[in-house]
């Protein structure tokens, strides 16, 4: 903990875990999109459909989405900025089992036809639990710059990622691998203490059985 | 490191609570004396704007439950018809002006929670303008104020759905009312026990926002937690000590935020949001 933990952070109201940690959740969705998104459904659990409206938790969303921070004054207007920049944005309803009550679904397709659907929960004062990508659970906060790496469950494929951040001197500070089944898709999360460059990023796309990499940066 | 009110004021031996607090940061936190300052500086401006912006008469919530009532209460205090007087009525309007700036998504310093966002401003603003302090003074008040709710928040909770109200607006009033007695030149043991009288005059107090959102009860009690931290450093300057340490005080609060049923946390079912009138509504 420090003195800003306390005087602070500096965000858009009403709720840290309501407005800020939603808009957070919309701005991961949109780093692991990679583009400008063009639809998104939105579905909302919990807590979260019960008062979303009030909070601005779907403003907060759509912000986020549109790459706003927690402390952007457009988030206040993000509906009406979502509509001119062609974000076609629908909200739902959603009840999950077993889930944490401020918990929201966001699948959302990019300019591209690019999609994807990411389950997030706001842990309070802000902070964010990413739960599940493509329906492949994972647990993630994103509270340190994080590279999300999908790949194909095989012998070797995590020991040549740590091998290429190893090389490139950037210490890992956690890593956490998931997979949906033993040689099937899986993702790591790996939470860096530097920032890895563009290069560094490309030769990981390019290792095999890794399919996709995206890199979230601290928000 | 060591969580307490006691350690704070011995390490402000011979230079002040301020300067001990900056040096804990800098030293547990690998933080920068000029990284501090600009951010509590930053921090300081959005307060102000956020003060300014809250007195506007036309502005309201989403849910169209708060908004405008800022502006009513300066313009009161201004005719001299209420009954608190200036100092009072101007620091309470303006945490209320901060906190519905905050219901109605604008843009806020947490301090230490949305919720409860206006009352460490309002009394250091306040006290700004009452006193002619510099904004330099504003900023040590601000870290006083941050050492403090580093210790409850570690001691105890600052989140209402764990702790209750107590832990939110009442932290908050505690930070503010040690920050006040800082600037107003008071001891570090002075500013632990304006803590303590700040925390044990709302001990209990519950969390319970109606329809769950983040405006009724908790604009007016920004309101009234700016009064009830004004008043705990009014009997700390006058050299009341607290008759309880203040470390155990803060455990107390603790303790009765862990008795609290979930209905009375954040749930939005019980207190206030219990009313039948909202109910319905
Ligand atoms: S009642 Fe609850 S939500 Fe409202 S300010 Fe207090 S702790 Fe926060």
């Amino acid at each position: 903990m420090n003195l800003f933990d306390i005087i602070g952070p500096v965000m858009i109201g009403p709720s840290s875990s309501h407005t800020a940690g939603a808009a957070r959740i919309g701005r991961v969705a949109r780093q692991l999109l990679g583009e400008k998104p063009v639809k998104a459904l939105v579905s909302f659990h919990g807590s979260f459909e019960k008062t979303y409206q009030g909070h601005g938790t779907d403003r907060a969303v759509a912000g986020g989405l549109m790459d706003m921070s927690v402390d952007d004054e457009r988030l206040r207007r993000s509906l009406k900025l979502a509509g001119e920049e062609g974000l076609h944005i629908t909200f739902q309803p959603v009840h999950l089992r077993d889930a944490h009550p401020n918990t929201v679904v966001i699948d959302v397709t990019g300019e591209s036809g690019r999609r994807i659907v990411v389950q997030a929960a706001s842990i309070g004062g802000g902070r964010i639990r990413v739960q599940s990508i493509d329906g492949i659970e994972v647990g993630f906060s994103g509270d340190k710059t994080t590279l999300v790496i999908r790949h194909t469950d095989a012998p070797g494929a995590i020991a040549t990622v740590t091998q290429l951040l190893s090389n490139a001197r950037i210490n890992i500070a956690t890593m956490r691998v998931f997979r949906r089944e033993a040689g099937g898709q899986a993702i790591m999360a790996i939470a860096l203490d530097a920032m890895p460059d563009d290069k560094l990023l490309d030769s990981l796309k390019h290792l095999p059985n890794v399919t996709d990499v995206t890199l979230l940066k601290q928000i | 490191m060591e969580y307490s009110l006691s350690s704070l004021i011995d390490a402000a031996e011979g230079i002040g609570l301020a300067e001990a607090a900056r040096q804990n940061e800098m030293k547990y936190n690998e933080i920068s004396q000029a990284e501090i300052d600009e951010k509590m500086r930053e921090a300081l401006d959005v307060m102000r704007q956020s003060a300014q912006r809250g007195f506007d008469p036309k502005m309201h919530s989403m849910s169209g439950m708060t908004g405008g009532q800022a502006y009513k209460l300066q313009q009161a205090v201004q005719a001299g018809i209420t009954a608190g007087g200036g100092f009072l009525g101007r620091a309470s309007a303006r945490a209320l002006a901060i906190a519905e700036c905050n219901a109605a998504m604008g843009k806020i310093v947490a301090a230490p929670t949305a919720g409860a966002c206006g009352i460490l401003p309002a009394a250091l603003l306040t006290a700004q303008e009452e006193y002619g302090l510099s904004d330099e003074t504003l900023i040590d008040g601000l870290i006083v104020a941050g050492a403090v709710g580093e210790v409850i928040a570690a001691r105890a909770s600052i989140s209402g759905a764990q702790g209750g109200c107590q832990a939110e607006c009442g932290s908050a009033a505690a930070m503010a009312a040690a920050a006040l007695v800082y600037i107003r030149g008071g001891s570090a043991k002075q500013c632990a026990d304006a803590c303590a009288f700040a925390l044990m005059n709302v001990m209990g107090l519950v969390c319970d926002p109606v329809h769950g959102l983040v405006e009724v009860p908790c604009v007016y009690r920004n309101a009234s937690g700016v009064a009830g931290a004004l008043v705990a450093a009014d009997l700390a300057l006058a050299g009341i000590p607290s008759p309880l340490p203040p470390d155990e005080v803060i455990d107390a609060m603790k303790a009765v935020g862990e008795q609290l049923p979930p209905s009375l946390r954040e749930t939005g079912e019980g207190g206030c949001a219990s009313c039948p009138s909202c109910k319905r509504a």
